[in-house]
């Protein structure tokens, strides 16, 4: 197992070579194709997760090569505590997809092929460890999710207010706010391989462990003020993925009109890079720039927006799969809050939250689905009394809506809670007043997700739907495992917690470190 | 005692997934899994206590264990048990009256489509309770207090079907999040001090006087909110009356003898951690619940309603006796509370069962078709009216004996004392109206009192258990043994003890008693004697008068208005400010999205037309004319030999005549 992250990341790639040469009409051939090589992917994860020495902060499973010298790039890979999780996550909820795509009918071959594309560029971008490889990556994943999003997803349609929206509308939309922030990551990742030194050739260098240590920062990056701006344009480019307020727009349309296991990949994977590209690159390379504390104020109060503004949104929409997208932009403040604080509580708490955003959400979208498949609308008011004549699915339901206001037991509490404690318990910054006010988000969340369950499951059953069929093992199939670890990483998150904890520990330190002692008298 | 412990938080939960799981399939649907489970921690729970009461000593702690449980490495988070003597006597009261409720509950639910998945609610919210009572720390009953919150939801919208009973279960949830914001506030606050969830490191941060002064006073206060949320107090008291809409026993169990009374066994349980002024609001937050629901009990007709407004104004008294120093008056009550006032809803629950309305207004004269309920009953509305010698009597009084004692202290406070004792009249009126409209008189519906029977021996068997443990008179002096309210200084302080609040009451404490309880039998009789006037010899007409005092009738009635006014600001405003939000995310900032999008096309298409005019036609000429060039040449390409020797023939003649110059 010398190449494993080459293999986990490029094992997708085999199975479109194989999907292009199976005949259009088998279709079955095509599924399980799809479903092998995913399924070989979540072994690896497994593996991964099995050997990986969770007491030391350095990067494991380390591949190096020479990719193009003359730029000094290289092809460069290995994993630490921060992405671990996030390897474990796209594994696993790309295998569930496969099989939440089992009813997709329309060119399938293309989609299956799209999809582990899709599959291929995030793996790259969490095992990537040479900078320009994981531009690379982050690119690449650009294209299948334009396509899947615009051919795969609902068609295009005129609404009320005259605008065109639908899956055309959504997939451009995507593209170009993605887009427009790369274009910022560009220009800052440019600017450090020109200003930052190989220790050893003296030339110029995209390798991240080079550009982590401050040593071999020099030209421009010496100035604070260009650090601070490089700072700035990283922040842009990864807050458009997270999606942070106001760079949110592109998430509910790319989510609603995404087919379900697309919009399950978005929310529960791609939104995670924003944070991960944070927390991978912006923290650990440029660590004083909090000196300017402006940031973690800004960060923090971003996250109080994002946590209060979309949950308000949420409580307003009347399609069910847009209020999921909208408690996305909530939950993902959650994160953003419990990085700014710096301290070991908020930074854990936050990745933590970042895999259970993931799960639960996941399990949200595919719940969207399944309803969708049956009454072919989203309307919250049009259901009524569903959990008289689907308990099994109502059950499930109410599991991940209680996951998702955040009940004691289930896996999100634990790392909203410690997001909040480690943002309102920061030593450098004073982020008390900000964090209670976002607690205020709970009160919210579980309004409206209490709420839309009694519209749909509570009352006299609408007898539009007394005979809707219960949901399938199919769909069970992708959402036990899911339940499962809710509740697992509710009451017992050691495992996730152990995983993440060196690393995420070693990075608070560098960053407090770099931005000075003490500030706040409260220990 | 830890196993007996682990067991205790263990078999329920257990009950709890197997009755979610195979409860159907089970031989009568597993309700004896989780009554079996229940009395079982009953036996294990009066174990403990007995070994409590063999070793007593004040404040002693039994046994604690704890867990390494969440580990960050520079903060561990643990999970552990805390017994001692006031878990002890939690534990018994949880138990039993649950096991009660249990029992009661195979007659009452009988036949009800979801019988498996109501006692696998019941057991998961036992199971909460439970662990709510034997955590060692903050996070842990952060948590189960959710949990609790979470079967109480279940719970009340047992009968989901019914609208009224969804938004019932609804308010609650969301009521309660709002006080445990607060309280998760509070612990926010004390964790980022001491570093630590544990009660004990807790107290002793602040004996050393770590934590202290105002932020300690905000501190307890917003603990305190929790409290205010789970215990129904004023102004979060509003969900309370709503979650009648359970079925009976859970209100008996949930929403009168347990849950409910959790805020006063966390603030009991904090109590160290509470300045003097932390404490005074408490014990004004109590006063004023106390009395507002004492006087809308009095004219409502729902019988569960009644009572669940004499749940939250008695709530009231525990906290006037928390808050006034009276710990062991506070917690005391909290226990023959949990006892009458099970006994109460389960009395009813039994009219109920055998009427089937909840209206007093359709009932009367049911002494005679139901003797044991009748008879139970009216024990237990003695005790809550504070008639000699009954359980309700001690414990009121030294709640009344408390407020009076802290108002003789601080003259300020008196009113404290003089609410509390009106308050105390009016629930001996309200009481004894339920019992006169109920089982006295004539049957005001015929029809229904005619189908009325006694309810089954596994519903009567708990309301004549329940009334043996209301009548109590021996209770009062072992509890104030057991019960002995927690010092500051205990906890290793330097600082001599910085929350004194009680100490220099000693001195008036008895006259205070003498005085409290000569009052209190005063107003508890003339309050059963005006009831019994109004209601039984009927020599007051109650409609005349409630037509004589419409406004404030009228106000009553409607609850002093608390679900209009916040229907009208906090929801109004709530729902506002989502609709506003939504539609600046759609118009605004997507619009600037779109707008961006529409002008760049705009922009790109200009661009276009000066391309397509200028730079494009320039290329496009020169395009064209080649074309045009092409085509005009095509003619020549007739595929003729001839022609091309003639052409070929032609251009060799004009190389040469070129060549010449």
């Amino acid at each position: 197992m010398n190449n494993v992250l080459t293999w986990i990341t490029f094992l997708p790639v085999i199975g479109v070579l194989l999907i292009l040469f199976v005949p259009k009409n088998s279709k079955n051939l095509i599924r399980v194709i799809a479903a092998v090589f995913t399924g070989l992917q979540l072994v690896l994860a497994v593996w991964l997760y099995m050997n990986f020495d969770t007491g030391t902060a350095e990067f494991q499973f380390k591949e190096q090569y020479s990719w193009i010298p003359s730029f000094n790039i290289e092809y460069f890979m290995g994993i630490d505590g921060l992405s671990i999780p996030m390897v474990l996550l796209t594994a696993f909820l790309s295998f569930i997809c496969i099989f939440a795509s089992w009813g997709i009918d329309k060119s399938l071959k293309g989609y299956f092929a799209m999809f582990l594309l899709l599959d291929t560029g995030m793996m790259g971008v969490f095992c990537a460890l040479d900078f320009f490889l994981f531009y690379i990556f982050w690119e690449v994943m650009l294209l299948p999710m334009y396509f899947l999003i615009g051919i795969w997803g609902s068609p295009s349609r005129k609404d009320p207010d005259g605008m065109v929206r639908g899956g055309p509308y959504a997939a451009i939309k995507f593209f170009l706010y993605t887009l427009f922030g790369s274009i910022f990551m560009l220009i800052a990742m440019l600017v450090m391989y020109f200003n930052v030194s190989d220790p050893v050739t003296g030339g110029h260098t995209f390798n991240m462990l080079h550009l982590m240590d401050q040593a071999n920062h020099g030209g421009v990056l010496a100035d604070f003020n260009i650090r601070l701006w490089i700072y700035a344009a990283l922040f842009i480019g990864f807050a458009i993925k997270v999606p942070v307020f106001p760079f949110h727009t592109w998430l509910p349309d790319a989510h609603v009109e995404a087919p379900t296991a697309i919009s399950v990949i978005l929310a529960g994977v791609l939104l995670k890079m924003g944070t991960y590209g944070m927390l991978r690159i912006s923290f650990p390379m440029l660590p004083d720039a909090m000196k300017w504390e402006y940031f973690a104020y800004g960060m923090a109060i971003l996250g109080l927006i994002n946590i209060l503004y979309g949950a308000f949104c949420a409580m307003a929409q009347k399609d069910l799969k847009k209020l999921v997208a909208y408690s996305s932009i909530s939950h993902m403040g959650i994160v953003l809050l419990g990085m700014s604080g710096l301290t070991s509580l908020g930074m854990n708490g936050a990745v933590m939250q970042m895999f259970n955003h993931g799960t639960g959400t996941a399990m949200l979208f595919l719940l969207v689905g399944v309803i969708y498949d049956r009454a072919h609308h989203r309307q919250i008011d049009g259901f009524g009394g569903l959990a008289v004549r689907m308990p099994i699915y109502a059950a499930m339901v109410s599991l991940a809506f209680f996951a998702g206001l955040g009940l004691p037991g289930l896996s999100s509490f634990m790392s909203e809670v410690f997001s909040f404690l480690g943002a309102f318990g920061s030593e450098l910054f004073d982020l008390r007043l900000i964090t209670i006010i976002s607690t205020l988000g709970i009160v919210i969340t579980a309004a409206y997700f209490l709420w839309t369950f009694q519209r749909m499951f509570l009352g006299e059953l609408n007898p539009k739907y007394a005979d809707l069929p219960e949901i399938n093992g199919r769909e069970l199939f992708t959402l036990i495992p899911l339940g499962i670890i809710i509740i697992f990483l509710g009451v017992y998150p050691a495992p996730l917690l152990d995983l993440i904890k060196t690393s995420l520990n070693e990075l608070v330190e560098v960053v407090k470190a770099a931005n000075g002692p003490t500030l706040l008298g409260l220990h | 005692m830890i196993t007996s412990a682990i067991l205790i938080l263990l078999l329920p939960l257990v009950a709890f997934i197997i009755q979610i799981f195979v409860g159907k399939r089970l031989p009568r649907k597993g309700d004896w899994v989780s009554t079996g489970a229940m009395f079982a921690a009953l036996a294990l729970s009066v174990g403990i206590f007995i070994d409590a009461v063999a070793q007593y000593e004040p404040n002693n702690v039994l046994a604690t264990a704890t867990w390494d449980w969440i580990n960050f490495g520079p903060v561990h988070v643990t999970f552990g048990f805390l017994i001692d003597n006031l878990t002890a006597f939690m534990l018994v009261v949880v138990t039993l009256v649950s096991s009660l409720v249990h029992l009661y509950s195979i007659g009452y639910m009988h036949g009800d489509p979801r019988y498996n998945r109501y006692f696998a609610y019941l057991s998961l919210f036992s199971f909460s309770m439970l662990g709510l009572v034997l955590v060692d720390n903050l996070f842990g009953i952060y948590i189960f207090w959710e949990l609790v919150g979470l079967s109480s939801y279940l719970l009340i919208g047992f009968w989901f079907e019914k609208d009224s009973a969804a938004n019932a279960s609804k308010k609650a949830f969301i009521t309660n999040r709002v006080g445990d914001v607060g309280m998760f506030a509070g612990i926010m606050i004390l964790f980022s001090i001491t570093g630590t969830f544990s009660f004990n490191e807790v107290f002793a941060a602040v004996a050393d006087g770590h934590v202290g002064g105002t932020l300690l006073t905000v501190a307890g206060i917003l603990l305190f909110f929790g409290a205010i949320g789970k215990s129904a107090q004023f102004p979060l008291h509003v969900w309370l009356p709503d979650a009648m809409e359970g079925p009976t026993p859970v209100s008996a169990l949930i929403h009168a003898a347990t849950m409910v009374a959790a805020g006063v066994y966390m603030v009991g349980r904090t109590f160290v951690l509470y300045t003097p002024d932390a404490l005074l609001f408490i014990a004004y937050i109590g006063t004023i619940t106390a009395f507002i629901a004492a006087t809308i009990a009095i004219v409502q007709m729902d019988i569960k309603r009644v009572l669940a407004y004499s749940t939250i104004s008695q709530l009231g008294y525990m906290m006037v006796g928390l808050g006034t120093g009276g710990y062991t008056a506070g917690l005391f009550h909290l226990t023959t509370h949990a006892f009458f006032k099970a006994l109460l809803f389960l009395g009813s629950g039994s009219v109920i069962h055998a009427v089937h309305t909840q209206e007093m207004d359709e009932m009367g004269g049911l002494r005679k078709k139901m003797p044991i309920t009748f008879w139970t009953f009216l024990i237990a509305t003695l005790s809550i009216s504070g008639v000699f010698p009954l359980s309700g009597f001690w414990s009121k009084d030294a709640i009344l004996a408390s407020a009076l004692g802290f108002g003789m202290t601080h003259p300020a406070h008196m009113p404290i004392f003089v609410v509390l004792l009106l308050s105390a009249g009016v629930t001996a009126f309200y009481m004894f109206r339920i019992v006169f409209l109920t089982f006295t008189g004539e049957p005001r519906d015929k029809k229904k009192y005619d189908h009325a029977h006694e309810s089954p021996l596994t519903m009567t068997i708990p309301l004549v258990v329940l009334a043996v443990l209301s009548v109590g008179t021996i209770w009062w002096g072992w509890v104030e043994h057991m019960l002995v309210k927690p010092e500051l200084a205990s906890y290793g302080s330097h600082v001599a003890s910085a929350v004194e609040h009680a100490a220099e009451e000693h001195g008036v404490a008895h006259s205070a008693h003498t005085i409290a309880m000569f009052s209190s039998v005063v107003v508890a009789t003339l309050g059963i004697l005006l009831s019994a006037v109004v209601y039984f010899w009927r020599k007051i007409s109650a409609d005349a008068w409630a037509e004589k005092l419409k406004p404030i009738h009228t106000f009553l009635w409607n609850k002093y208005y608390f679900d209009e006014l916040y229907a009208a600001t906090i929801i109004r405003v709530t729902l506002f400010k989502s609709r506003l939000f939504a539609a600046f995310d759609l118009k605004i900032i997507d619009g600037i999205v779109n707008g961006t999008g529409r002008l760049t096309a705009a922009f790109s298409r200009l661009q276009g037309s000066i391309d397509l005019r200028g730079v494009d036609g320039a290329v496009n000429f020169v395009a064209r004319f080649v074309g045009y060039l092409g085509s005009q040449l095509r003619g020549l390409q007739t595929g003729n030999i001839q022609a091309y020797i003639m052409m070929a023939l032609f251009a060799v003649v004009l190389l040469f005549v070129f060549q010449q110059f």
